[in-house]
């Protein structure tokens, strides 16, 4: 109320009424204000709070001092990250593994939404959908347990397979040598999700007026036609904004999860990614300034992304999402 | 004109015939890994580290479940699994379904910094160092609420992309329902409690589903703020040390009675991981199918339209 007083001695009474109905108005909405604010107040504390401790990425952080006592050191912290060979390695398997399971995700789902699609017997399409959504709804825990069995030397279903139709002669260590690793994620992924990601796809299918079906057809055009000319103009707004959606996701590594528990030793080098490298220089090493410098990085250059993503979408005269 | 009707003779058959491969290789692929983890979970212990076992037990037992059952830990985590799922839920969805009015309403005045504020959740986080030392200087480290209030590390408690399907669900409300109950003088809360809410089943029966499948599957809070609890260890979180584990089942200290002894000379680190594997998806995998309608409708509302 006060800063709202000093603007208004110097402009003219237009503005004292203008503030008026802003109080009155916030008076009449008083409901609606007190219904959001203990979630703007939960959100904030525990979202936007935190960004507090980005000043720790300045710092030389020793714990048991409080945030005020700590050494600052400028961008030291960052220098040291952009000259370290292994940081430059993990930015690399993060976007790596991002590309692979987004590019791998959204041709698997699309392709499998249209082949969906052609399924006219109701009751089978919808017992296929019902099994492919199942893999979405286990933890990640269980479903990197199931990939470790699948891909055991001992008894794995995936050497079993391929020795029986004679492409390998003996096991292959999937989990040990890092040139598999990116594959893994990416095919993990699929696994988990390709069912679930159809249905997005589907939704806008069924959307399409089926006049534009019939028109294709009066013209002559046969399944694969229509698929090319019809279906998939008619869903690509939805790719274009799960695609922009995503960009904003791509410092993730295609998950957080599958790499720290697929990840070992071995393949080290092809798995660690920002998330792990953030949870192993905080809580394992205790260099909690370097782990923060990581994580600022990380939302940065995510943010950066969204927004240019957003600014392509509109001049692709695409729905925006923010 | 008689090339085109030929052509149209063969190829939906051979299509089909096609399709209906890939659908069969897309159920087998799928299902087979979680049979399999079944019938090992069935299978006597011993025998199953002979190998070939695929999607049935040959050595039928219920031992395995027995010793998970048996070692008290898992009990305690099931039950502490089961109060986070039911407590964060009907928390999260309500107050998400009560911020969802507030920015459904044309008129509130904050309503697009409010949106603002939580869609930028989706992409942004502070991070998870400056996270730990919050929760910690909040006192909620080793404490349940942590499970509510942040729960997988994040400020879940409203999700932004649930606010947003159930804004545009309400969107699709009749907006006469909501102007003449403030006729007869009701609030925005009374009209939200006792209009709107109930009229948003089917989007909360969604937001419901996905909220629990995340409280469920959830282990990394376990780990980073409350692993050195005990009593406050989940399902997935004791499936983890199982799987990580190079410990044998064997010489857990908890298996202490002399029956409980003799049933761990059965079993075997993976017939465990087995049971606790099919223990830990089973309620969700029962309650899916019957949502499915519900969810496909709910993702569509989110993503299509925001």
């Amino acid at each position: 109320m006060p800063q709202q007083t000093v603007h208004k001695v110097e402009v003219n009474p237009q503005s004292v009424r203008r503030t008026n109905t802003y109080w009155s108005r916030m008076i009449r909405q008083r409901q609606l204000i007190l219904m959001s604010l203990p979630m703007v107040l939960y959100v904030f504390l525990f979202a936007y709070v935190p960004i507090w401790g980005w000043m720790m990425a300045f710092q030389q952080f020793k714990p048991g001092f409080s945030i005020f006592e700590q050494t600052w050191v400028g961008f030291d912290q960052f220098s040291f990250l952009f000259t370290d060979d292994s940081f430059i390695r993990v930015i690399r398997n993060t976007i790596a593994m991002s590309v692979i399971s987004l590019v791998l995700g959204f041709v698997t789902a699309v392709g499998l939404a249209l082949l969906l699609n052609e399924i006219k017997q109701t009751g089978i399409k919808r017992f296929i959908q019902t099994i492919s959504y199942l893999p979405h709804f286990l933890s990640w825990v269980i479903v990197t347990g199931l990939v470790s069995m699948a891909l055991s030397t001992d008894g794995g279903i995936i050497n079993d397979v391929l020795m029986k139709l004679h492409i390998i002669n003996e096991p292959i260590l999937w989990l040990g040598e890092g040139k598999y690793f990116w594959g893994i994620v990416g095919l993990s992924n699929v696994w988990k999700e390709v069912g679930w990601n159809t249905i997005i796809y589907l939704a806008a299918i069924t959307s399409i007026d089926p006049s534009q079906y019939e028109a294709a057809e009066v013209d002559g055009a046969g399944r694969f036609r229509k698929i090319w000319n019809v279906t998939l103009p008619g869903i690509r707004p939805v790719i274009v904004i799960l695609l922009i959606m995503n960009v904003g996701w791509i410092l993730n590594g295609g998950g957080f999860e599958i790499q720290y528990f697929l990840g070992n030793g071995q393949v080290l080098d092809w798995s660690e990614t920002i998330d792990i490298f953030v949870l192993k220089y905080g809580l394992k090493i205790g260099n909690y300034s370097l782990g923060v410098a990581a994580g600022i990085f990380k939302t940065l250059v995510s943010i950066v992304l969204l927004y240019c993503a957003n600014i392509i979408a509109k001049r692709l005269g695409e729905e925006r999402i923010i | 004109m008689q090339t085109v009707r030929k052509k149209f003779k063969a190829e939906p058959f051979l299509f089909h015939t096609f399709n209906y491969l890939i659908m069969l290789l897309l159920v087998v692929v799928t299902l087979y890994p979680f049979l399999n983890t079944l019938a090992i979970s069935f299978n006597a212990g011993v025998d199953t580290t002979r190998g070939g076992i695929y999607i049935w037990p040959r050595e039928w037992t219920l031992k395995n479940y027995e010793a998970v059952f048996l070692t008290g830990n898992v009990i305690d985590a099931f039950w502490v699994s089961v109060a986070r799922t039911v407590i964060g839920t009907v928390a999260s969805v309500f107050l998400t379904a009560m911020l969802a009015y507030t920015i459904s309403r044309k008129e509130f005045m904050f309503r697009k910094p409010v949106t603002l504020l939580f869609v930028l959740t989706m992409y942004f986080s502070a991070g998870l160092i400056p996270s730990f030392f919050l929760i910690k200087d909040l006192n909620l480290l080793n404490n349940f609420l942590v499970y509510i209030l942040f729960p997988g590390a994040t400020a879940g408690l409203v999700s932004a992309f649930n606010m947003l399907v159930v804004r545009t669900y309400m969107h699709t409300l009749p907006e006469s329902l909501v102007e003449s109950a403030k006729m007869d003088g009701a609030g925005d809360f009374k009209v939200f409690i006792s209009i709107i809410l109930p009229l948003c089943t089917p989007v909360l029966a969604t937001i419901s589903l996905f909220t629990a499948v995340f409280q469920w599957n959830q282990w990394f809070d376990t780990f980073i703020f409350a692993s050195s609890k005990q009593e406050l260890s989940t399902l997935q979180y004791e499936l983890i040390r199982l799987l990580s584990s190079s410990v044998n089942f064997n010489s857990n200290p908890n298996v202490s009675s002399t029956a409980a002894k003799d049933l761990a000379t059965l079993v075997t680190p993976l017939s465990i991981r087995a049971a606790i594997t099919i223990v830990a998806s089973i309620p969700i995998l029962v309650v899916y199918p019957l949502l499915q309608r519900h969810f496909v409708s709910g993702l569509k509302l989110g993503g299509v339209k925001e």
